[in-house]
């Protein structure tokens, strides 16, 4: 098996990996990195996004080949508790979630909404965050706290 | 002389689990563990415990450690669901935490040499007068709580509380923000191996025969487990379990099946089967007048999918005879007792214990995923085994929320006053959850070489909040009723418990059919609805949600108003709703704003968290949501096929609390779905004239309602 080589939360990495496995069975399986949830194998619901290359993408169906040279961000990448992501503490200040699951695949999607657009309006974020799903209905939290996140980014 | 007054009662859950060390132990240095027996399914349950304990203990919140519930350690408290956590296992709880707290508070008197009405508790430290202090750790060997309870200790009076009724940040979100984890999904154990189940494509067939040829050669296979019609692979990692059973599939041979019913006609199937009939409550008028006319109108709700973002998971790991479970169950004892008759071994052979799921809003999948793990883990020895369903199996053979047909006749005198009312449901059972019958409800009991029959669903009785009848009686002072539940006996498609029962369909009903009449009288819904309630907590949400909502608002082309109220359960929350809708080629819901009144409200902001949930998720229902199906199978298992309410589409919601401290909690899990349907109905025909009775109410379904009135 051919090692493959790309960034993961800013540490090179090589991973002898299958080409057609898939990145989140990687990430979560052998790296155990495991903010990137599994929500049905198809792309169709958000839980398992990763940033590549500043893009929010399902990691459920991208396979290790297309990751090779990339640059992937997880949560676990995004900050930490001592030195938490604005993102991160806007999520703890409006109490963005219910049961959390679909957060970390939001998480990434605001993450990288914030990148290319710094200061967002509510629909933009809302766009942004279309293809995430939330069964608990959290949306609107959700959407405060990316817009907490994005001021408080503008003004630090 | 006055007669003795009674001893306190025991709140039921410390009755049933007196002994106060299964609730409360003072572990380590200055740690503090409760242990309730509901769990955490994303409604931010355990903060408002931990919330109360603090209150009661005088600990600070931080102290407190929630274990999460286990067959091995935990009160069993049967499920978590119906919006009951916080009446039984929270008054439990702060019953049990002020008698700890007198327990040592005597304990200290005697230490310190100070009468206890001297002392208090700061954080945990005891001090009396002359700064003499101890506290319950250093207490903790001398005070035992191996004791059971014993009814005589006062919890906190309202003012005396600081903890409870304050808004409190969640103890688990941490956790999710910064990717630790806490959900069983992301539990790795050591030498952990991976399954996978084989099920039907087509409704009740079953597996006939089995090739295992091709699946035994695959790379990484650990077992190919077959019990009569029960199936599935072990691997050694995901993907090879997901590439096994691939080739498992393809040398299975499967029975017909059974027809399931025409999707197009759901209330002409739910009203032809054979049902068990039941007159739920009726009211005569002492003198009814005669009826000028009688409006009879027929409302439906389709078949509804508990669609979690993560499908169903458990672990199970076998030692010799016994067997550890890992789930995200709503009720670990109820799904041992279910292991234990599939098994045949005693429970005490069994632990189950909760780990977080995702998101979960009634009897789902949980339960079933639990008896596959332990089945595929009895072939490998002691290695532990993780099953995960797949999408589509649980968008397709998890339970779904039942369909429902409801008919309601109005008989109106010549002011068009209500004079008689009849309400009759033709639905499935509401419920069929594991624990409660001889026979388990586990799906892979159905399968497996000695199956037992798949069970078909029942309703809770009326007194526990009922089923398909749940809300069907009318909260409004009709002079005269009839409420009659028919359940069918027959279910070809699998229903069980999906949040509020058979609430949602019933206040769908009986709004909109209010909605109605007082359009026929020319009367303001709201005026209307506050002239038929004698209950004051009743009419203050309307109000409330009335005044908020600047109820009404001037007529606008293209826009609607509507509102729809209920007291969940007609024992538990009051919640009124005011609906803004738009309405051109999709009905868009723009603003729900909603009153109300749980009681005492323990985490405010995680009441607001829950009804605002409960109002976003039933305008998904409303707008978008229906199991689809064909005569052979269910057709609706991806998110494309069963689509629900993305962020462009949500509403702004709007909640305001009426706080009412000196009233016992309730839960406000359910509370919002029920009146936020009826009030987009009635939106709807604010905004285009037309009356939508059947759920969804979609552009086709407008159109319908529309040629059917022109």
């Amino acid at each position: 098996m051919p090692a493959i080589q790309f960034r993961l939360n800013g540490a090179n990495l090589g991973v002898d990996a299958d080409p057609d496995q898939t990145l989140l069975d990687i990430l979560r399986n052998r790296l155990g990195v495991t903010s990137p949830h599994f929500g049905c194998g198809a792309g169709e619901c958000g839980a398992c996004y990763v940033m590549v290359d500043g893009h929010a993408m399902a990691s459920c169906e991208m396979p290790m080949w297309s990751v090779a040279d990339r640059d992937v961000v997880t949560v676990e990448g995004l900050g930490t508790v001592e030195q938490p992501h604005p993102l991160q503490r806007a999520f703890i200040t409006e109490q963005a979630m219910q049961c959390g699951y679909c957060v970390s695949g939001i998480l990434i999607s605001a993450a990288a909404l914030l990148q290319r657009n710094p200061s967002p309006t509510e629909m933009e974020v809302r766009a942004a965050l279309d293809r995430n799903l939330c069964r608990c209905g959290s949306h609107n939290r959700m959407v405060r706290a990316v817009l907490r996140a994005a001021s408080e980014m503008a003004a630090s | 002389m006055t007669a003795p007054s009674p001893a306190p009662k025991l709140p039921a859950s410390l009755a049933a689990n007196p002994r106060l060390s299964s609730w409360v132990r003072f572990t380590g240095e200055g740690r503090v563990a409760i242990s309730p027996g509901k769990v955490e399914i994303g409604q931010g349950i355990v903060t408002a415990l931990a919330q109360i304990a603090a209150d009661e203990l005088d600990v600070e919140i931080s102290r407190i450690e929630m274990i999460r519930a286990s067959t091995a350690t935990s009160p069993n408290e049967g499920v978590t669901s119906g919006s009951l956590s916080i009446q039984q296992s929270g008054r439990a709880l702060r019953h049990a935490c002020a008698e700890v707290r007198e327990r040592f508070l005597a304990a200290a008197s005697e230490r310190l040499g100070v009468d206890a009405s001297l002392l208090g508790v700061e954080d945990g430290t005891i001090m009396g007068p002359g700064n003499v202090r101890t506290s319950y750790w250093e207490l903790a060997d001398d005070v035992s709580l191996n004791h059971d309870t014993a009814a005589g200790a006062s919890a906190k009076t309202v003012a005396r509380r600081t903890v409870a009724g304050r808004s409190m940040q969640r103890v688990d979100i941490p956790d999710k923000v910064f990717a630790r984890p806490r959900f069983l999904h992301d539990h790795a154990l050591p030498r952990l191996v991976h399954g996978r189940i084989l099920r039907p494509d087509v409704s009740g067939a079953k597996l006939i025969a089995l090739d295992e040829a091709t699946a035994r050669a695959a790379p990484g296979l650990i077992a190919v487990v077959c019990d009569g019609g029960f199936a599935g692979v072990v691997a050694d990692s995901e993907a090879a379990a997901e590439a096994a059973l691939k080739a498992l599939r393809k040398g299975a041979t499967w029975s017909a099946g059974e027809p399931l019913p025409n999707e197009t006609d759901l209330a002409g199937f739910l009203r032809s089967g054979p049902v068990e009939s039941t007159v739920i409550d009726t009211r005569a008028a002492p003198a009814s007048g005669k009826a000028a006319c009688t409006l009879r109108r027929q409302y439906t709700r389709p078949y509804i999918a508990h669609a979690s973002i993560a499908p169903s998971c458990a672990m199970a790991q076998w030692n010799g005879d016994r067997v550890h479970v890992w789930t995200h169950s709503q009720g670990v004892y109820l799904l041992r007792a279910d292991l234990a008759i599939v098994l045949e071994l005693p429970a005490e052979n069994i632990v189950v214990e909760h780990m977080e799921g995702a998101g979960c809003y009634g009897h789902n999948a949980a339960d079933d995923v639990a008896l596959d793990a332990v089945l595929l883990a009895k072939a490998v020895g002691g290695r532990p085994v993780r099953v995960q369903w797949s999408r589509h199996d649980e968008m397709s053979h998890a339970p779904f929320g039942a369909a429902m047909a409801i008919e309601i006749e109005a008989d109106l005198d010549p002011d068009n006053e209500i004079i008689s009312w009849r309400h009759a449901i033709w639905s499935n059972g509401h419920t069929a959850r594991p624990g409660r019958a001889t026979q388990p409800a586990l799906l892979a009991a159905s399968e497996i070489a000695n199956p037992y029959p798949r069970m078909i669903s029942t309703n809770p009785p009326t007194a526990n909040g009922g089923g398909g009848d749940r809300n069907s009686v009318p909260l409004y002072d009709f002079p005269a009723w009839t409420i009659t539940s028919h359940r069918l006996l027959t279910m070809p498609v699998r229903t069980s418990a999906l949040r509020t029962l058979g609430a949602q369909g019933n206040v769908f009903a009986i709004e909109s059919l209010l909605d109605e009449i007082a359009a026929l009288r020319g009367e303001d819904p709201i005026a209307f609805r506050l002239r038929h309630l004698r209950d004051e907590r009743a009419c203050e949400v309307i109000r409330a949600a009335a005044r908020r909502a600047g109820w009404k608002p001037a007529k606008q082309s293209g826009i609607g108003h509507g509102v729809g109220f209920a007291r969940y359960k007609n024992t538990g929350a009051y919640c009124a709703v005011i609906a803004e809708i738009e309405g051109a080629e999709d009905i868009r819901v723009k603003r729900l704003t909603l009153a109300v009144d749980v009681g005492e409200a323990i985490n405010p902001d995680g009441v607001i968290n829950q009804i605002e949930g409960g109002a976003i998720q039933a305008t998904s229902w409303v707008l978008k949501e229906r199991v689809r199906f064909d005569r052979t199978r269910i057709t609706s298992t991806s998110w494309t096929d069963y689509p629900i309410l993305t962020f462009t589409e949500v509403p702004a919601v709007d909640v305001e609390i009426i706080q009412r401290p000196e009233i016992e909690p309730v839960g406000a899990g359910e509370a919002a779905h029920g009146p936020v349907t009826a009030a987009i109905a009635n939106a709807v025909h604010d905004c285009l004239g037309v009356r939508v009775r059947d759920l969804p109410i979609t552009r086709d379904r407008i159109i319908a309602a529309m040629e059917l009135a022109s």
